[in-house]
């Protein structure tokens, strides 16, 4: 029977990555289709905090391969693990949630693996041996349907575009293993986190996103995203002048987030950002200018000044609670 | 230092890019072409490590005789020479990497520095695939601490910082909910992300120059690499269309219209 494996992701904190459930909900699509057994892998210097999570989620085998060299991921000290692995179990498709780490870790895999690599995933088709994937390219102008020819395939998941994995199945059997963990050219000196009391960009249920039109003041974004439960939001203007941290950016090259609202507020709405945000279910802009793009992909559109809006907008809430 | 950049040729990304009806192709008429974004970010870190340290920018592409136009963009920004692999057709990742790796081979660099994605087929794969073939260190989304308004960024820094004892890199990478640090042994795979640096623009005296800089041409057999794709485009669709919504008067009607249409507040 053929093998379908996806990584699985511990975040710095312990947690399991929630994008890595959307990426085993999108192996489980691939296993129906393909016929074949889903499995997943998880590497860390302490995964088992996740290994209950990841066993009702309907997989055949979590795979648990623990070492303290791992305890920082590193492309170098991952891939060949996973390899090792995937090698062994005879996987024909490898996949993970296309997070950094999967974009990072992904292709070094595949290379070692002499595969051929879909990244972003947005769909699904065909059946048996014959499964091609639909991917985005040029910033989400256009869909691709593409095949990988090589014996092993991998890819990596637009977690948007699949639900999550859900519990309730029979557990899956835990395979423990001792990794065997190769010295690494490269070293891991340190991480900066960037701590938010906000749900995060890319789970969030509403997104506020900020643009140039704020003129780096925040705060009547930020007010509205407390006052909903939101997370907040950016263009890449306004990371690259250094008035929010990076890891806020949506868009092509930033993230891609999916939530039910999404206000941008002052985005002139380039490609590169719609390409982040094009698929939430209701879309609201506000911008002075009547002719800015934003306009062409939201539900509702206000031409206002967003110091003018934003205040209202928070106050007309208040009314409905 | 020697330090190796790539230099894809991609489709301008202000153009406006539609799919041909029968899903084969996109439709070229009208197009401009430009060197991908995040390659020319990586040409000018290149040139901020050897003003820094001394020594030499060679910028390679892989493409039918336009991507000249890329490399001569380069070499007008500042760079040294240009390789230029001489290929039409098709090619896939693993392809292009082991192209690399046989120009890396070749080169000897202490750096190669590519560009995280390129912004056609938004990939980003071919850095990592390279830094596999050569079992080199790889540091992907090589980002500043600083924003690239910041005085740093004015005083032209290179961000990939090399230390102490000359023998490795450290760099800064933007990761989710935050920022790593690593530190690679040389040589080693950079790839770029956006706010690494503001690439210069070139001047007219580098453009001029740049007419006269060697372009070395090399081939897929030439450096004995079978390029056979492994990957299948098999047609290209453009995305559903959203449908085009409405501009409400004023923020009571915004409200409402969330509450009581989409029902999302
Ligand atoms: C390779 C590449 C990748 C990129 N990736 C991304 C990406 O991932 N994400 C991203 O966002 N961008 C990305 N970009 C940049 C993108 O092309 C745009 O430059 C950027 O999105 C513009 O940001 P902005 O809309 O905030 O700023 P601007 O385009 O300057 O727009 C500001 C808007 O605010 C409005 N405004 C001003 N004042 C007010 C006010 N008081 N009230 C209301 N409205 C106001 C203006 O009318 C204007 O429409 C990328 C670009 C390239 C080349
Ligand atoms: C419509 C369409 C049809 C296609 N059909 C096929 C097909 O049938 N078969 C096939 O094999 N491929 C095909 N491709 C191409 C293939 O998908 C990609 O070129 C390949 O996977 C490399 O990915 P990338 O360019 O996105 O690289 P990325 O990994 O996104 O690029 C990262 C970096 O690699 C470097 N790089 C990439 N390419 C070059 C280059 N040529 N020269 C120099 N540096 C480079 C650049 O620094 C770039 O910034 C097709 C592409 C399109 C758009």
């Amino acid at each position: 029977m053929p093998i379908v494996l996806i990584v699985a992701e511990q975040q710095p904190d312990g947690h399991l990555r929630k994008a890595s459930l959307n990426a085993i909900g999108a192996g489980k699509q691939l296993a129906d289709k393909a016929g074949a057994e889903l499995h997943i892998a998880i590497l860390g210097k302490d995964p088992a905090k996740v290994v209950d999570e990841l066993k009702s989620t309907g997989a055949k085998a979590v795979h648990v391969g623990a070492a303290a060299e791992l305890e920082h991921y590193l492309a170098e000290t991952y891939a060949p693990v996973l390899s090792t692995l995937a090698t062994e179990l005879k996987a024909d498709y490898v996949g993970m949630a296309s997070t950094a780490q999967g974009k990072d870790l992904m292709p070094r895999l595949a290379a070692r693996l002499k595969a051929a690599m879909a990244t972003d995933i947005t769909g699904l088709n065909g059946s048996g041996a014959d499964i091609t994937f639909t991917r985005p390219m040029w910033a989400g102008n256009v869909f691709a349907e593409v095949k990988l020819t090589t014996p092993v395939k991998v890819f990596t998941v637009r977690a948007t575009e699949f639900a999550a994995a859900a519990g309730g199945q029979a557990a899956a059997e835990v395979k423990t293993f001792a990794p065997k963990v190769e010295a690494s050219k490269t070293k891991f000196v340190e991480f900066k986190e960037v701590k938010s009391a906000r749900p995060e960009l890319t789970e969030a249920r509403v997104v506020i996103s900020g643009g140039r039109g704020t003129k780096g003041d925040f705060k009547e974004i930020e007010a509205l995203a407390d006052d909903l439960g939101a997370a907040v939001g950016a263009s890449r203007a306004v990371c690259d002048a250094g008035w929010v941290p990076n890891d806020l950016q949506v868009g092509q090259t930033g993230k891609v987030v999916a939530p039910a609202l999404y206000i941008a507020a002052g985005i002139s709405g380039a490609i590169q950002h719609l390409a982040g945000m094009k698929s939430s279910k209701t879309i609201v802009a506000i911008n002075k200018d009547a002719e800015a793009p934003i306009f062409q992909v939201a539900d509702y559109g206000i031409v206002a000044d967003l110091f003018k809006v934003l205040p209202e907008l928070r106050a007309e809430l208040q009314k409905l609670k | 230092m020697k330090i190796l950049v790539t230099a894809k040729r991609v489709e301008d990304p202000e153009s406006k890019i539609k799919v041909k009806p029968d899903g084969s192709g996109i439709v070229q008429e009208g197009l401009k072409y430009k060197i991908n974004p995040f390659d020319e970010i990586g040409v000018e870190e290149g040139l901020r490590l050897v003003a820094k340290h001394t020594g030499e920018v060679v910028v390679v592409s892989i493409g039918g005789k336009e991507v000249q136009e890329q490399l001569r963009h380069a070499l007008a920004m500042g760079a040294h020479r240009a390789v230029w692999v001489n290929h039409t057709g098709p090619l896939d990742q693993l392809g292009i990497a082991a192209l690399l790796q046989k120009v890396a081979d070749k080169e000897k660099p202490d750096l190669v520095i590519l560009g995280k994605q390129s912004i056609d087929d938004d990939q980003n794969q071919v850095g990592q695939y390279l830094a596999e073939f050569l079992g080199w260190g790889q540091a992907t989304f090589a980002s500043k601490v600083e924003s690239l308004e910041s005085a740093e960024e004015k005083n032209k820094e290179p961000a990939v910082k090399l230390t102490a004892d000359k023998k490795s890199v450290q760099v800064v990478r933007e990761v989710d909910n935050g920022l790593a640090t690593l530190e690679c042994q040389l040589p080693a795979v950079v790839t770029t992300d956006l706010r690494l640096n503001q690439p210069r623009y070139a001047s007219l005296p580098g453009i001029m120059k740049a007419k006269s800089k060697p372009i070395e041409e090399l081939t897929p057999e030439k450096l004995g690499v079978n390029v056979t794709p492994q990957i299948q485009v098999l047609k290209l669709a453009s995305p559903p269309a959203r449908k085009a919504g409405i501009k409400v008067p004023d923020v009571a009607t915004l409200v409402d219209k969330l509450r009581n249409e989409a029902k999302v507040v």
